[in-house]
């Protein structure tokens, strides 16, 4: 057979079903077999970066590997962005890019791009295949390394001629990773401290990453939390990884996090972070974050523990082994102390004023507009907790992470390191292909959605109904409530023209890209178009959400300033009565 | 700031060079030499690489390099417990009046003329980095016309070997 009837007999073995992609000169070869393929759908979409993103909400739907398919040269270059989006957030995607034929490598040929060079500092590992015989083995190394260990996207760059080549198949390959051996279970002795700590402290808190979703270890989560009543602040990682409606849940810590959250680690005494990096987005400044705090911090990439914050108690292993070993150490450490848990009354006594003082909440615009918060919180509401919530960058991501309540694991998808505007409607493009019998809503901005909509196109015609609330306030709003905040009111460059101009008028773009198109420009309209949006299933749908530009995502830890210094609103500083500490 | 002397052994593999000094550069640390060889194992490269860090930023480049999939093994070689090594060749000028004079130098660090000419004797001198400097002192005022440096090469005192674990995990 040829390498290409390899590639795609290799997809097939690792159990790919689906493959996002674009054809193009030197990847050729592949797609004559991908024709061919009865196991493996191929979705054409209309731009690589959205075959990228794509890939992306599939896996983080999944918890598979997202796999998709560019050629050489900008081919491959526009799959940069949702690799690094892959990287920063740990997203097991496994891309394969055609090359110019092995002669023509370094000559500055025709569509050729050193794609390798390229993504090294954006991937976890890439390949340049130079021998037909070697494509089964880099292919199965490629998905191990994506899904293993810390996630993360892995690129197999193949040349035309080694595609063309004749080969011969064997399945399983042997892998040969001499370097790389993830480490996955957590040091007993590490655990026993952990544990020892959390039975004596007093002002202890969860902190939460994404590393519990990727470990699928929700439901030890939980019986952790319940068993020590420790409460929980979930990352915009690991939103849905402990439900919002449990009492001992605090909500999202970080810049844009709940009072409540950002208050209890900063006065902790102990945080427990597990499968979390201690992102700058949620320290503050790091020197003036969380003062008083043991740090205990769990998490399978052993370069993350102390990246940013000195660590007392390191863990380094697979969430899911660490929270089922800290339970049962847990457990050992109560028995011998006459089954008492860590006094947490006066934390708690705390810690519920917090939350009943500051709740998330918002004002009703003054110029009449409708508030972009409430059309989420009742999506949110309506739509509930099963479906799944895809966010592109921004205030709308902000507000679908604060006013949606997630009750479920992977349920919340959304760009967080990299922040890669445009996320949204293709990576739940992915989302719902992945999990086909779920109701997928994209929360979209009016900047994001211009970036990527051209996916609806794909999404119409693949059969693949998505939903998407596109909350057009007119402008890129956060950078916009930055300029309102930080730079007096010089509003450079955010206006889009999407309120002043309709251009582009959104109901008609969505109709032109075979999705039905409505918009709402009031408060009463909202309930009974949502409603009528999550009834059609045969096409998308994209419901333009007309919603004032004032709108501000509060609370809010302006940038370069610590913690201690989170406003609940414009001007309003929360008081603490500190006495009680 | 302190110098770190770190072995990296590496899998033989194309672009491998360019994963771990491209590490360096994006998170913000220099290189202050480096050197690339094979070992007495097949397929397996050696690297070593000096850098002038604080031990925390380091700790935190060593755990990233770990993290690269073509990295076996990566050890920092302190200088009291390693052989440490650089090459030098230097062109002096010297003529008929000079040579003599550059010929003490020359034997007094146990160095040897590789080449020679008229105008102008090639040096190969090996040693410390601070050895080096010392010879190159003396060289200067006879003219030094070119030079070049290897990077430095170090290896561990003892019967001690880093290699053999690593052959086992290839195994």
């Amino acid at each position: 057979m040829t390498g290409a009837q390899s590639l795609i007999a290799a997809l097939e073995a690792l159990g790919t079903e689906v493959v996002f992609g674009i054809p193009g000169g030197t990847i050729l070869p592949a797609y004559d077999p991908l024709f061919d393929s009865t196991k493996i759908r191929h979705i054409l979409v209309r731009h690589e970066q959205g075959a990228g993103h794509a890939a992306e909400g599939y896996a983080q739907a999944t918890g598979k590997v997202g796999v998709c398919m560019a050629t050489s040269g900008p081919g491959a270059t526009n799959l940069v962005t949702p690799l690094a989006d892959a990287y920063m957030d740990s997203v097991p995607v496994v891309a394969i890019t055609g090359q110019q034929t092995t002669q023509l490598i370094g000559t500055d040929a025709f569509q050729e791009a050193d794609i390798c060079g390229i993504t090294l500092p954006i991937i976890k590992h890439n390949y340049l295949v130079k021998d037909a015989a070697e494509i089964p083995r880099v292919v199965a190394e490629a998905f191990h390394l994506a899904l293993s260990g810390r996630p993360g996207p892995v690129l197999v760059d193949i040349p035309k001629d080694i595609l063309q080549a004749q080969t011969t198949f064997a399945w399983p390959p042997t892998l040969d990773l001499p370097g790389y051996h993830p480490t996955t279970h957590p040091h007993g002795k590490q655990i026993r401290e952990a544990a020892r700590l959390m039975r004596t402290s007093h002002r202890p808190v969860l902190y939460v990453g994404g590393g519990v979703l990727k470990a699928h270890a929700s439901e030890e989560l939980r019986t952790l939390a319940e068993l020590t009543g420790i409460p929980v602040v979930t990352t915009l990682m690991a939103r849905g990884a402990f439900p919002d409606s449990h009492e001992q849940h605090l909500g999202m810590p970080g810049m844009h996090g709940t009072v409540g959250a950002v208050y209890a680690l900063q006065r902790s005494d102990l945080i427990v972070a597990l499968g979390a990096r201690f992102d700058d987005r949620v320290t503050g400044r790091l020197d003036s974050f969380a003062p008083d705090a043991t740090v205990v911090h769990a998490d399978i990439d052993p370069a993350e523990i102390g990246k940013n914050r000195p660590v007392d108690v390191p863990i380094v292993g697979d969430a899911k082994h660490v929270l089922a070993e800290l339970i049962s150490a847990v457990r050992t450490e109560m028995e011998a102390n006459g089954g008492e848990g860590p006094e947490l009354s006066a934390w708690w006594t705390q810690l519920r004023d917090l939350r009943e003082r500051y709740p998330l909440g918002y004002e009703e615009p003054a110029d009449g507009s409708l508030a972009p918060q409430y059309v989420i919180k009742r999506l949110g509401e309506i739509v509930g907790p099963d479906a799944i919530y895809v966010a592109g960058v921004g205030q709308h991501q902000m507000w679908a992470s604060q006013f949606i309540r997630y009750e479920q694991p992977h349920t919340w998808i959304n760009s967080g390191g990299a922040g890669t505007m445009g996320f949204a409607v293709p990576a739940a493009m992915g989302a719902k292909v992945g999990q086909p019998e779920k109701t997928v809503w994209a929360v979209d901005g009016d900047g994001c959605f211009q970036m990527t909509n051209q996916e609806l196109a794909t999404c119409a015609l693949e059969g693949i109904p998505v939903k998407i609330a596109l909350i057009n306030n007119g402008n890129l709003g956060m950078v916009r409530q930055w300029q309102t905040l930080f730079y007096d009111g010089r509003y450079s460059h955010t206006d889009l023209g999407t309120h002043k101009h309709r251009v582009p008028d959104f109901v008609k773009l969505a109709d032109a890209l075979g999705c039905v198109g409505l918009r709402v420009e009031s408060a009463a309209d909202v309930d009974a178009v949502i409603k009528q949006a999550n009834e059609i299933n045969d096409r998308p749908v994209v419901v333009e959400f007309v919603v004032g530009k004032d709108a501000m995502v509060w609370p809010m830890v302006p940038p370069g300033v610590g913690n201690d210094d989170i406003l609940f609103a414009r001007d309003v500083r929360p008081t603490f009565d500190e006495d009680d500490l | 700031m302190s110098k770190h002397t770190l072995s990296v052994l590496v899998e033989d593999k194309p672009g491998v060079l360019a994963r771990v000094s491209g590490l360096f550069s994006r998170r913000g640390f220099n290189i202050d030499s480096l050197a690339v060889g094979e070992t007495e194992h097949p397929g397996i490269s050696r690297i070593t690489i000096v850098v002038n860090v604080e031990s925390s930023p380091l700790e935190q480049v060593t755990k990233q390099l770990n993290k690269l999939v073509n990295v076996l093994k990566i050890v920092e070689l302190e200088s009291d417990a390693s052989v440490q090594r650089e090459l030098l060749l230097v062109k002096v000028r010297a003529d008929v009046q000079t040579r003599t004079h550059v010929m003490e130098a020359v034997q007094l660090f146990r160095a040897k003329v590789v080449d020679a000419s008229p105008d102008a004797l090639t040096v190969e001198a090996t040693g410390t980095g601070d050895k080096l400097e010392a010879l190159l002192r003396m060289l200067e005022p006879f003219g030094i016309k070119e030079m070049v440096q290897s990077g430095l090469v170090a290896i561990g005192r003892g019967a001690r070997s880093i290699t053999s674990p690593t052959l086992r995990s290839t195994a």
